[in-house]
């Protein structure tokens, strides 16, 4: 059977930085099985819909998941404590295809960036621009570092590292890498889906869309993508979440 | 060990949980979780006669005890579902209901004909869908046009036939009895209750359909109520759907008249929810001394 649901032992839920939490969670069957870029469907009791997070790291059967407080369901996720059980299915979707050799750019925007760190793991010394909107929501810049990435800060009100865009670092530097691998808002993705087709680099970006399912079933999770020249409906659970950034309509 | 099984329209059903339609694709999904034959049967996806796209997203927002969608029947279409989907779903040892959407009668009436030549084991006709411009709920909603577009689609159909009822009406008896009377084996009940959801922020409508049809265990107590309403004005077999997630809610579905059940939201929460639910109404049968689930339907002693 290639999914399944298991209770995880939450070891650690904690406020990293303004309305954003990182959460660990421990179990040996599943969570070793993520890869970078996929996702872990959280139950939240009390609400009828599971929660998808990206996987922000796994090791040594433990699963990170750094999320940010957006409505209820994430709010009673901040609420758990550490030694409950959680119960979770993961992991799903299609990640990041990370090919050995290749210099990767990767690009964090806001709550996008934590899985760019388990992406970042899998590569060897990529340059990764994680983007925020100020300084009080800034994450995980000692992860990255701690593993080997040339890192750039970039803040949209210049409170901290470059007054900027992610896209405005990644023109400078895009001559560097052989490919780019993106999560974050919508705008965002557009743009830097553009400045790669104008250099000609391949470029990857995981997308978010409401869910239900999380395993292509129920349809909700609709986006559009351009397949051989035809527009049709894809899944961002079950297809993606990373999807190829030409064949994504925005 | 209880009987779990029943017979719908001469169907025979290995217990009486059915995947509703929409919530299960064709099967493929759920069954890397477990063994499909452990459903008593699986209402497919909605299809119809071309393929669909649906909706463009969001396709759903969360309520309180449940959600709104509007996916808007995105399907491959009839004849893909026949080539592709139903020779898998086939080997599931499990029952195959084919649910079906159009825009006019005459393309109910095709798909019915085109699956009648299939090994299909029925057919429901969704007459209830509220989330498409045409197709779907228009036919639904008078007595008028359900009992026509029964009529028309009963002479097409050579499968058992269900037909599956909007809540989003005054009376949903009088239109069971319309359905019964034009040829209908059987009735499932309900389809999603019409709602909406805004974003108090930027005030649009969480869902991009603007409206979106409500399920969940919000709707449970409405789904409970026209069961025994239509139970108490037809004789043909009732499928009881609208918010179950767990046994004790299959058992009070049952017993307010309902044969078989859908179950469909609750999968979101819980993929294992159909296979709970069986345990726990087989326990609840051999605690009190039943015998066959066929036993508790329709047995509510109203005040």
């Amino acid at each position: 059977m290639k999914y399944d649901v298991k209770p995880f032992e939450l070891l650690s839920n904690e406020e990293v930085a303004d309305g954003i939490f990182d959460m660990k969670l421990k179990n040996d069957e599943l969570a070793p099985l993520a890869k970078c870029g996929q996702f872990a469907h959280v139950y939240v009791p009390g609400k009828t819909l599971r929660r998808p997070i990206s996987v922000c790291d796994s090791k040594d059967g433990v699963l990170r998941l750094v999320y940010q407080v957006k409505g209820e369901g994430t709010k009673l996720m901040s609420q758990m404590k550490k030694g409950e059980s959680v119960d979770v299915l993961a992991p799903l979707g299609n990640g990041f295809n990370i090919e050995q050799g290749k210099r990767y750019c990767l690009i964090g925007g806001g709550i996008g960036v934590p899985p760019m760190l388990y992406t970042a793991k899998q590569t060897e010394n990529p340059l990764v621009i994680t983007g925020f909107r100020n300084k009080n929501l800034i994450i995980l810049q000692d992860d990255f570092k701690e593993a080997g990435a040339e890192l750039v800060l970039t803040t949209d009100d210049g409170s901290a590292g470059v007054h900027g865009f992610v896209t405005d670092v990644l023109k400078e530097k895009i001559d560097e890498v052989d490919e780019v691998c993106a999560c974050g808002p919508t705008p965002m993705l557009k743009a830097i889906a553009q400045v790669c087709k104008e250099h000609n680099k391949p470029c990857q970006i995981s997308l978010e869309e409401r869910m239900a399912c999380g395993i292509g079933a129920c349809l909700v999770c609709a986006v559009k993508v351009r397949k051989n020249g035809e527009e049709i409906m894809q899944h961002v659970c079950k297809n993606g979440p990373v999807f190829n950034a030409e064949e994504v309509v925005f | 060990m209880a009987d779990l099984s029943v017979k719908i329209a001469g169907v025979e059903f290995n217990n009486p949980l059915i995947a509703a339609s929409g919530t299960f694709g064709f099967g493929r999904e759920y069954g890397e979780f477990y063994p499909l034959e452990k459903l008593g049967g699986i209402s497919c996806k909605g299809i119809t006669l071309t393929r669909r796209d649906g909706n463009p997203p969001p396709r759903i927002a969360e309520t309180p005890s449940g959600i709104l969608n509007a996916v808007g029947l995105q399907n491959p279409g009839v004849d893909v579902f026949i080539n592709e989907d139903l020779p898998w779903l086939k080997q599931q040892n499990t029952v195959v209901i084919a649910n079906i959407a159009g825009n006019t009668p005459e393309e109910y009436c095709e798909m019915a004909e085109k699956l009648s030549d299939t090994d299909v084991d029925m057919i429901e006709m969704n007459i209830s869908c509220p989330n498409v411009k045409s197709g779907g709920v228009q036919f639904g909603t008078s007595c008028e046009s359900v009992g026509a577009i029964t009529g028309e689609v009963r002479k097409h159909c050579k499968k058992p036939l269900i037909v599956k009822l909007s809540p989003n009406v005054t009376d949903i008896a009088s239109i069971a009895q319309s359905a019964e009377a034009s040829g209908a084996d059987a009735v499932s009940m309900i389809n999603t209750l019409t709602g909406m959801r805004i974003d108090i922020n930027t005030r649009r409508p969480i869902i991009r359909n603007n409206t979106g049809g409500m399920s969940g265990p919000a709707v449970f107590p409405v789904a409970v109520r026209m069961v025994w309403q239509v139970a108490n004005a037809i004789k043909i077999p009732i499928i009881g759907m609208g918010g179950i997630s767990k046994w004790e809610d299959a058992v009070e579905m049952l017993i307010a008249g309902a044969s078989a059940l859908q179950i469909g939201t609750v999968l979101f929460s819980d993929p294992y929810a159909p296979i709970k639910i069986n345990e726990g109404l087989n326990k609840f049968l051999d605690d009190n001394g039943i015998k066959s689930v066929t036993e508790l339907t329709g047995t509510i002693k109203p005040w």
